[in-house]
């Protein structure tokens, strides 16, 4: 099957800590700290979107995988907040990374797992022969209302990752994937409407422990896999409580999750989330590992894969920065009024 | 909407990724891209180049009173950036929480330029990091 090439992440400089927030709506940051498992989360610059934030990951994982924009047969961005309602973000993409003009390219949406539906359709290209490589998207800038619980979590950021079928280009096999779906009613956004709504604590069971572990149990049971078979895991990341949990749930330990879990130190960048978590898995990870990874978007579906480090991944090691430098190294802290400008949400008059 | 997206189409390759040109003649680069070389004249052959984004802050200065478009934005750096390779580029300095100086190395990043109003086109463009 296809495998990954290469990969890139990118998250805004700018971060708001949980107590900024809570400090504005009176509530007691300390109790959402612990009960969300969040400290911080990324704010995207005035001038950052979706699109910016995917040419930035794009352009890591081209820097990462040695190849040329034009080298790509296909680019898919996957997010729920594309810039334009109709024109799309891949050809903004596409341009930036000099792909030329003969690609397929197009946008995805499926809350917060159109990224991981982006790389199952890039392997379908390059499985079949149609494409040599192709570049799967999760780009975000995540709306949250003020005042609601979302606004503790909801950030920015993206990841990008080359999928080609040669395995001396490969880092990562993807052996395996498969996918859960149904039609729940648990997180939506109307068309022109500004801010999501969801449906509070139906969101956990019947939207994203229901679909991660129906996923999740599918992989096991087509694959004869079981926890103990993967180094790592990765889980969509809502909020730093969830993935725990659902590890849990499954039989993984907190050592097998702790390299991808980036939601206490970013919030929740959406599309971005568990393909972030990969990313930032793939950092540390060493030849013959494995890595199981269940994306989940709201609405609702899980994609899961099981993937298989190569010895290629060494050698393309330093080609970029690991996510958790990058993330840690390049912040600074803006407070509520300005995270509100960066936002859009206060003009000049 | 105020601008003609003409004029955003034609400037794309040069405002995403710093493509100008050099005189094959003289290896003179240049941004933004020119017909003629300077120095070769009538014996100028150009090509087009893609500009690495790997700079110094020549000159730089802090915009506190800006046109329209910017208004959001103010106060933001303005800087003059010398390539690696060479050419001056003029181009917005991104406020990252390092102190812009003159001397100070930058790397071209991707943004919004511009957003023309509520259902116009958004115009996006290379800015400047410092590092």
């Amino acid at each position: 099957m296809a495998g990954i090439v290469g990969y890139g992440a990118y998250v805004p400089i700018y971060r708001i800590k949980v107590e900024d927030i809570a400090k504005v709506w009176s509530e007691d940051a300390e109790s959402i700290k612990k009960g969300l498992n969040i400290r911080e989360k990324s704010v995207p610059g005035r001038d950052e979107d979706a699109a910016t934030i995917a040419v930035e990951a794009a352009r890591r994982a081209i820097q990462h995988a040695d190849l040329e924009g034009t080298d790509m047969g296909a680019v898919y961005v996957g997010s729920e907040s594309h810039p334009y309602a109709v024109k799309p973000t891949a050809t903004v993409v596409a341009q930036a990374i000099e792909a030329g003009s003969r690609l397929m390219a197009a946008d995805l949406e499926f809350a917060c797992k159109a990224g991981t539906a982006g790389i199952q359709m890039v392997m379908g290209l390059v499985d079949s022969k149609m494409i040599k490589y192709g570049m799967a998207i999760g780009s975000d800038t995540s709306q949250g209302r003020p005042g609601d619980a979302l606004e503790y979590t909801a950030s920015a950021g993206g990841a990008a990752f080359i999928l080609g079928g040669e395995k001396k280009d490969m880092i990562a096999n993807i052996t395996h994937t498969v996918s859960y779906t149904s039609d729940t009613p648990d997180f939506w956004r109307r068309e022109g409407a500004s801010f999501p709504s969801h449906g509070g604590r139906f969101t956990g069971e019947p939207g994203y422990f229901r679909h991660i572990t129906g996923a999740t149990k599918l992989l096991f049971e087509q694959t004869g896999f079981k926890p103990s078979d993967f180094d790592y895991a990765v889980f969509h990341q809502p909020n730093g409580k969830f993935p725990i949990n659902v590890a849990a749930q499954l039989g993984f330990e907190m050592r097998q999750i702790e390299p991808g879990l980036m939601t206490p130190i970013i919030g929740n960048t959406y599309s971005g989330a568990s393909m972030i978590g990969l990313a930032s898995t793939l950092d540390v990870a060493r030849p013959g590992q494995r890595i199981m990874v269940t994306s989940f978007g709201s609405g609702a579906g899980s994609d899961s894969f099981a993937i298989e480090v190569t010895e290629n991944i060494d050698a393309k090691r330093d080609r970029i920065e690991p996510v958790r430098e990058m993330v840690s190294k390049h912040k600074t802290y803006v407070d509520y009024s300005v995270y509100l400008k960066n936002r859009g949400s206060i003009t000049k008059t | 909407m105020e601008r003609a997206s003409a004029s955003l189409w034609r400037k794309i390759r040069s405002r995403y990724n710093l493509v100008g040109n050099e005189c094959q003649n003289c290896n003179t680069p240049y941004f933004p891209q020119r017909v003629v070389c300077r120095k070769c004249g009538r014996n100028s052959k150009m090509v087009e180049k893609q500009f690495s984004g790997n700079g110094e802050i020549y000159s730089f200065t802090t915009v506190r009173v800006p046109p329209d478009t910017f208004k959001d934005e103010a106060p933001y750096f303005i800087g003059v950036i010398r390539l690696e390779e060479g050419p001056m580029v003029e181009g917005h300095v991104i406020d990252n929480g390092i102190a812009p100086k003159i001397g100070t190395k930058v790397r071209m990043q991707f943004r919004k330029m511009y957003v023309d109003g509520q259902e116009g086109l958004i115009y996006y463009s290379f800015k400047f990091e410092p590092l």
